[in-house]
């Protein structure tokens, strides 16, 4: 297959409002962006920027006020797309009365698959998110995590070539996030092209190749996490510790914060050496000198806080 | 039907099977064993007349009340609870989604409907009376009550699409009691000698269902025979309207926008 994976060609989604539904909030404006093959891509964004729009309107499960998208080079009006990609929802609810093998038969039958095929699919992706002992079980026995695990069963279960996945990591305990990691990076390894939504800004920085900023339907930015956040260099960071008990000098560049036994400053690139020279004349053990980014969780934070349109920097803004 | 249709229908009657809908047959076996143990007791020669007629209205409310009750939220829960979000990603069309859930709750029905009649048939043993051929009108009289369930189904399924299970069950019952009158509701037009009533009431029978043909219950009991015709010119009309109303539904579903 030539071309990007996912081909987001302009997607625009408008809710009417009011008991005439004459007025329309605008919830996804003009979106375009292309994810190529074999790649981790992050869609970043608070809660009601759009995120879940954007999945619901690739999955058909909304219709564009404007707008397309081609995954794999078939529109997402074509069936035959959903052969090729998988979809964990936000918070998955599945029919509680089927047992988590049962739910997964019953979704390979959709596929094709006869009955031995099934079988040894669901024992196989029912081992890889770590319920096999809870295949038998009863969905409405399981628990938030558990549900978490079967969305993504269900999402695999076909080895499909694109997988999206709606905040995957929402209320995991730190062992789920870091199997839903695990799994995600596996994917990766297996060059599957992976599409997920986030604002646990940790887990996009960690996985992705590249992410995407998006805030009230619009996208901010698009780029290696890195190349988001290293836009503005905020300075150096200096961890140290003074010997013998002495306080510390006064005329210290930065402002010195204790933490534990030791001290932290952070000062501009520029007043390093000085700082450091200082220390030295104080006699104190440097732990660590490192440059102080931006994470991506400030990059979010200033962009949701007002100072989006004018403030922050545009990456590759499409 | 194709097979992606029919595991949303198997998966529908599991649902149906584990929330123990059935349940509704023990009630009904209590009626049927209450009847014949009372009617033994109390009437003399009508044992027959009494047990079919109860039988068989008892099989059409029990079955009414399930197909409407379960048919409004066959669509509107899945929408609601969102496990639509995972079956629609898959290579699944909406209107297959559609027939695969009413297919699922006509086998429940189906089923049911089954399990009540060998019931009756035990009911009218037990009472002591040999099976003659003229109860082959209560078999028919049966099917008459699952083609009305086919169709009190679509309409169920159909507004299901797009209102509330509140509504659905209004507009539901509605059609359902105006279709039960419509032959009715023509002859009373015809007695106003006013062409707009006129006119308007005799669309009305045309376009409603009109269950009033379904209802052969006081035949059966009388050991009157049904005739042919009746029973083709009943599966055909069942068959074009339910195909109909599961069209319109599959146009109204196909262009829907999930929450």
């Amino acid at each position: 297959m030539s071309g990007p994976a996912i081909d987001i060609l302009g997607l625009t989604k408008d809710y009417p409002l009011g008991f005439w539904r004459k007025r329309m909030r605008r919830s996804l404006d003009n979106l375009i962006l292309q994810i190529e093959e074999g790649e981790v891509f992050g869609f970043l964004g608070p809660n009601g920027a759009g995120k879940t729009t954007t999945l619901k309107l690739l999955m058909g499960l909304i219709f564009p006020t404007a707008g397309t998208a081609r995954i794999r080079g078939r529109s997402i009006e074509d069936i035959r797309m959903h052969s090729d990609i998988g979809y964990m929802p936000e918070q998955p609810y599945f029919y509680d009365y089927l047992t988590a093998s049962e739910l997964l038969d019953y979704y390979a039958r959709f596929f094709g698959y006869g009955p031995a095929e099934r079988r040894d699919r669901v024992a196989k992706t029912l081992g890889r998110v770590g319920l096999a002992d809870a295949a038998e079980l009863q969905l409405r026995k399981f628990s938030k995590g558990m549900l978490q695990r079967v969305g993504i069963a269900q999402a695999i279960l076909h080895d499909p070539e694109v997988v999206f996945l709606d905040e995957p990591m929402s209320g995991l305990d730190p062992v789920g996030r870091h199997e839903v990691r695990d799994i995600i990076l596996e994917l990766k390894k297996q060059g599957r092209t992976i599409f997920f939504s986030t604002h646990i800004l940790s887990d996009a920085e960690m996985l992705c190749d590249r992410v995407g900023v998006l805030h009230m339907g619009k996208l901010f930015g698009v780029g290696a996490p890195d190349e988001i956040v290293s836009i503005e260099v905020r300075g150096m960071e200096v961890l140290f510790e003074a010997r013998d008990g002495r306080t510390l000098p006064a005329n210290l560049p930065g402002c010195a914060t204790k933490i534990g036994a030791r001290y932290r400053i952070e000062v501009h690139e520029e007043e390093l050496y000085a700082a450091l020279e200082q220390l030295r004349g104080y006699n104190a053990r440097i732990l660590s000198v490192s440059p102080v980014r931006p994470t991506l969780e400030d990059y979010f934070l200033q962009l949701v806080t007002g100072k989006g349109a004018s403030g922050v920097p545009e990456v590759n803004r499409q | 039907m194709n097979i992606t249709s029919g595991a949303v229908a198997i998966n529908a009657f599991r649902e149906a099977v584990r929330d123990r809908v059935l349940y509704n047959l023990v009630v009904f076996a209590l009626v049927m064993i209450g009847a014949a143990i009372l009617v033994g007791q109390i009437s003399i020669g009508i044992e027959r007349l009494v047990i079919i007629n109860l039988g068989l209205s008892a099989i059409s409310i029990f079955g009414l009340v399930m197909a409407i009750f379960i048919g409004v939220g066959l669509v509107y829960k899945e929408m609601e609870k969102r496990t639509l979000y995972s079956l629609l990603s898959k290579p699944i069309h909406r209107w297959e989604f559609l027939v695969g859930k009413y297919a699922g709750l006509l086998l429940t029905l189906t089923v049911n409907t089954f399990l009540m009649s060998v019931g009756l048939a035990a009911a009218l043993f037990y009472v002591g009376r040999p099976f003659l051929r003229s109860d082959l009108s209560v078999v028919v009289a049966v099917y008459f009550i699952l083609l009305e369930l086919a169709l009190v189904t679509a309409f169920a399924l159909f507004f299901s699409c797009f209102s509330s299970p509140m509504l659905s069950t209004l507009f539901t019952l509605g059609i359902y009691v105006t279709g039960v009158f419509a032959k009715d509701i023509r002859d009373f037009g015809k007695l106003t000698h006013v062409p707009v009533l006129e006119v308007g009431t005799r669309v009305l029978y045309y376009v409603l269902p009109n269950y009033h043909n379904f209802n052969v219950i006081a035949a059966a009991a009388h050991g009157d025979s049904i005739p042919l015709s009746l029973i083709w010119q009943n599966t055909l009309y069942a068959l074009a309207y339910v195909g109909l109303i599961l069209a319109g539904a599959s146009a109204v579903f196909s262009r829907r926008n999930l929450k």
